[in-house]
This record gives structure tokens, sequence and C-alpha cells, in this order.
């Protein structure tokens, strides 16, 4: 199978030659408007209304409780202070960190299924293991990491029976440490599909076609087999970026109050009724993600890797 | 894409990393699974205190683990509505784009923003609109609306997919054979896209049935299932918490086995619907037999 020339929205309604008095043919033009309706109101309703709320909110005071419309600057200066800079920075540690490892691990995890797996069947069987967990509860793998990780954990058992440690370590839970394993554990499978997604249309003839030039594996790697997952590499550095920015349930559950991130803190302002300052936050945290995904997506076009 | 060549140096190295990677994914939850089984003086972590299903029977009594029976009742309600919407309006949504409308590329970045607008955003943005207009929270409004916001965009992503690696002969043959474009949806599209609508459908309502960080604080007086987990991982120090992974992941495990089943039934026989109503009226010989339902 070679990589098929794709086209945006290929797929178009088979068009016919217009007859003239034909029923539907009116319907036609506003069929697409019509269809698309229901769907753009929801995201109206539920994405956009509330953000333009957010970022009004954001411009508002509050005191005792109770939030007041205005125009001011006072909760933006707030995020300023050295408190929440690092939090800040203590989010992107834990972005940078994460985006290494699941990209890391999510490349060759994908390489493996596309080019050493020889099977489609097996291909798609491993492929399946690797989604499953996807579509299981996020709370329930967080905190599944307790007892492997904990202070009579199995690594702590493990690491005393292979006599490295007398004693148990109580570095591994509720540390960074478990915060950036459970992420990574949550995470991952965003960078696999979509990078497996783009190998699987890279056109065999060109590795072979670099294979028989006499390329070693390494150079097959770095320049054909890299580049060409480049899309695939975007996209899951999209996902995974975003949804580790984001991030306050993992914070919190793992991390024992030890470390925090600004979804956390968003999340501790809206428990403490400070609406105007959590927007605020919610604003700031916005515009990172979308300049970082908007970097990513000048560089990819996601429409043509559907 | 098969690959002919022999197993390179790189495989075994990789089949290791792999194996690794699946322990890593299966390990954890398979740690808990065998807990929540500990005998009824057993503690949260290992060794195992004896043998039991006594944290399983634990679940049921309201006032031991907070209220799991109503909650999953709630969960599971919310993911099949979540799941009939998808369905319908991923399929809506999905066709529209074939039509062609104004709007369309700003439709599609504003539904991957709404998957990677950070999860906060949405529960706060959601409570200050529910807020400002007077109405309550409740998960069938504020936190159905919440749960959308992260599963609808999946919808699109898959039915465009679809779409993109759509065959339109069959639909091209029906029409010169006079179907109008209801009755090709009906008898051509439909059956071919099916498989794939169950697909969405599996998305939406496990994604729905797992989702916390979006819906977190506007599902109003009463609590999802993920919300009601979360909850107890702060107050139950007990096995039961563990049991109630076992027995919510099984429920998952459940549920993908069988949309799995159904699409595969499905997608066998997808395709000879088309074929075969097409060939109900032309006898000529079709072209189209390498047809191909790719499917995400």
């Amino acid at each position: 199978m070679s990589s098929l020339p794709r086209e945006v929205f290929q797929g178009q309604v088979a068009t016919q030659p217009a007859q003239v008095g034909r029923p539907t043919f009116k319907l036609r033009s506003i069929a697409g408007y019509l269809l698309a309706a229901p769907y753009a109101l929801i995201l109206l309703a539920f994405l956009v209304a509330p953000i333009v709320l957010i970022v009004v909110v954001s411009f508002w005071q509050y005191s005792n409780f109770v939030m007041k419309p205005a125009f001011v600057l006072d909760n933006y200066r707030e995020i300023f202070s050295a408190v929440y800079l690092a939090t800040y920075l203590n989010t992107f540690k834990f972005t940078a960190i994460v985006w290494v490892c699941t990209l890391l691990i999510g490349f060759w995890v994908a390489y493996f299924l596309a080019f050493e797996v020889q099977s489609t069947r097996i291909r798609t069987a491993l492929f399946l293991i690797c989604t499953v967990p996807f579509l299981t509860s996020n709370v329930i793998r967080s905190i599944a990491w307790i007892p492997f990780l904990g202070r009579n954990g199995i690594l702590n058992s493990i690491l005393i029976a292979l006599h490295l440690t007398k004693a148990p370590l109580d570095i591994f839970l509720f540390s960074d440490f478990s915060v950036v394993i459970s992420l990574i554990h949550l995470y991952t499978l965003f960078m696999v599909a979509p990078i497996f997604n783009t190998m699987m249309r890279i056109d065999q003839s060109l590795i072979e076609a670099a294979r028989d030039g006499g390329a070693s594996e390494w150079r097959v790697l770095r320049e054909v087999i890299i580049p060409l997952s480049g899309p695939g590499i975007a996209i899951g550095t999209i996902f995974v970026v975003s949804l580790v920015l984001g991030d306050y349930m993992t914070v919190r559950l793992m991390s024992g109050g030890q470390s925090s991130s600004v979804g956390l803190a968003i999340s501790n302002m809206i428990g403490g009724l400070q609406y105007p300052l959590a927007a605020a936050n919610a604003v700031v945290l916005l515009l990172v993600t979308l300049i970082i995904v908007g970097a990513l997506m000048w560089m990819v076009d996601i429409r043509k890797e559907l | 894409m098969p690959n002919t060549r022999r197993r390179s140096k790189l495989f075994w190295p990789l089949a290791i990393f792999f194996a690794l990677f699946v322990i890593f994914l299966y390990g954890p939850i398979s740690t808990i699974i065998i807990l929540s089984f500990q005998g009824p003086n057993g503690g949260l972590t290992f060794p195992m205190n004896g043998w039991s299903t006594h944290w399983f029977y634990a679940l049921f009594e309201q006032q031991r683990v907070g209220d799991f029976k109503g909650s999953f009742l709630r969960s599971f309600s919310l993911g099949l509505i979540v799941m009939s919407i998808c369905v319908v309006l991923g399929t809506m949504v999905g066709q529209a784009y074939r039509y062609r409308f104004r709007g369309a590329g700003a439709l599609f970045y504003l539904s991957v923003a709404s998957l990677i607008v950070p999860s906060i955003l949405i529960s706060l943005g959601i409570g200050i609109l529910f807020d400002r207009l007077g109405w309550t929270p409740a998960w069938y409004t504020s936190g159905l609306g919440a749960h959308l916001t992260w599963t609808l965009p999946f919808a699109l992503l898959i039915m465009l997919a679809v779409f993109n690696r759509f065959d339109k002969s069959y639909e091209e043959a029906a029409r010169d054979l006079g179907a109008n474009d209801l009755v090709t949806f009906r008898d051509i599209v439909f059956p071919l896209i099916l498989p794939s609508l169950v697909g969405v459908g599996l998305f939406g309502f496990t994604l729905s049935y797992d989702e916390f960080a979006r819906s977190s604080l506007v599902m109003g007086e009463f609590n999802s299932l993920p919300l009601e987990i979360f909850a107890m991982t702060t107050n139950v120090t007990s096995p039961a918490l563990y049991a109630l992974g076992t027995v919510t992941t099984g429920f998952s495990f459940l549920v993908i086995t069988l949309f799995l089943i159904i699409t595969q039934r499905l997608q066998r026989r997808s395709t000879h619907a088309a074929k075969n109503s097409i060939a109900k009226n032309i006898a000529t010989e079709t072209e189209q037999s390498g047809l191909v339902v790719t499917q995400t």
C-alpha cells in the first residue's frame, strides 16, 4: 500500500449533475449548516460562552466571597507574586519532564508496532492493548500507584530484597516522582497513537530506497522516519502538553500536598470562592497553552493527519 | 503495511521495551485488583492478610464508603446520554463537512481547542455561567455539557477520519440509480459507517463514564462515579477503595469488549449491506470489490 494522495475532506458527498426542479436541490445548499448547527451550538454554549465569561470575570473584584463587576488588573498583578510564579515554574517543570518521557516511550512503542511487528493482526491486537487503559478511569489509574510506590509498597520491597536499601524509602510516593510517573502513565497513549498513525503512512519504498542506497538503520531513522513522523510527534505533543499543563487531579492525588500546579492552585481558589483570581489564572494558563499549541499547529496541518 | 524484510537488530530490544511498557500500563491496576481481595483485616498494602470478597460487599453499605450505587447509576445514565448525542451529532456534523459549509475550518479549530483547553477552565467557566444565569448545576445539565466538550470533538475527529477514507463509488452508484440524498444515506452511507459509529459510541460512553477533571465542579448536588471515587481517596482508608477500582475497571473492560465484538460483527456485515443494496438495483458487475472501510 503506497501513500494515498490525501486531500482534506476527500470524501465529500458524491456530486451529481444538478437536476433543475429536484426537491432536494434547495435543501442541499443549506444542508451543511443544518447538520452542523447542533454541534456548533453545544460548543458555543459549553466552551465559548464559559471562556468568554472567565475572561470577563478575571477583571472583576472580589471581597468576602462575593464578586463585583469591575475592570481591575489586581487579579493579574497577584499572579506575578513569588508564590504563584513558583507554581507556574513547577507546572512547566512537570510538563517538560513528562513531555520528554512520553515522547521517548511513545516514539519507540509506535516504532515497534509500525515497523517491527510483521503481522497486521498482531499489530492491531498490541495497539488495542495500549489503548484499553485509556478508556478506564484516570482516578483509579492514579491511585493504583499507591500500593506500588508506598512505604510498604512493592518497589520498596524489591529494593530491600535486592539489598539496595536497608530501610524503606519515602521518596517514591507523595512526591514529584509519583506525580511524574503517574502523569506519564496516564498520557503516554496520547503520544503513541498519533505517532503510530503517521508511521503507518510512511511509504515503505522510501525506507527501502534508503536502505538500498546503503543507509544504516540509524540513518534511515534519522533522515527518513523521524522527519516523516513529525506531524504525529507534533499532535502527540499538543495533547500531552495541554493535558499536563491543565492537570490538577494527579498533582492533588499523588503529591500529597508536597507540590503544586497551576491547575491545582486554580481549583483551590475556586474552593475558596475567589472566582476572579481563579479566572485570571485560568486566562494565563489558557494563553500559555494556546501559544504552545498554536506554534505546533503552525508546523502541522492536523486536518491532513486524520 | 507489510514489512517483508527479516527481523532487524532492533526487534528484540524493542520487543522487550514494549513488554516493559505493557507491564508499566497494567502493573498498577493489577496490584489493586489483587489487593481488593484482602481479608477483612487486611490493609492498603501488601502483604495479603488472607483472601476474601469482604470489601466488595462493603461497597454496598452506603454509610461506609459513600454512595456507590447512586453514583454508578448516574455515571451510567450520563454515559448513555453522552453516547447517544455523540453518535447522532457526530454523524450529522460528519455529513455537514461533506456538504461543506462556511465556517467549517473555524468549527474544526474550535473543536481542537475544545480538546486542548485546560480542563479546569471548563469546570470553572460552566460554573460561572450557571451561577450568572441563576441556574442550579446538575449532572444532566452542566455536567452533561462539560462531558460533551471532551467527547463531541472526538466524535468529529473520528467521523472526519472515516469520511477521508470513504469510497464514494457506492454512493455514486446509488445516485445514478435515482436515489435521493436521504435514501442514499439510509441504504448506503449509514451501513458503511455503522462500525465507525459504534467506535464513536464507545468513545462517548467510556470517556464520559470516566471523566473527572472537566465536570468536577459542575456535577451539582450528586456526584458521578469518578467524583465519588476521588472523594473516597481522602476519607476511605480500607481496601474497599480498591474493590471499587476493581469493579469499575472490570465494568470498563466489559463495555470495551462488548463494543469490540459489535464492531467486528458489523464490519463484516456492513460492506455486504451496501453492496446488496446496490446489487438489488443493478446487475452489472461492480469494480469496487476492493472497498475498505477504515475505522479508527
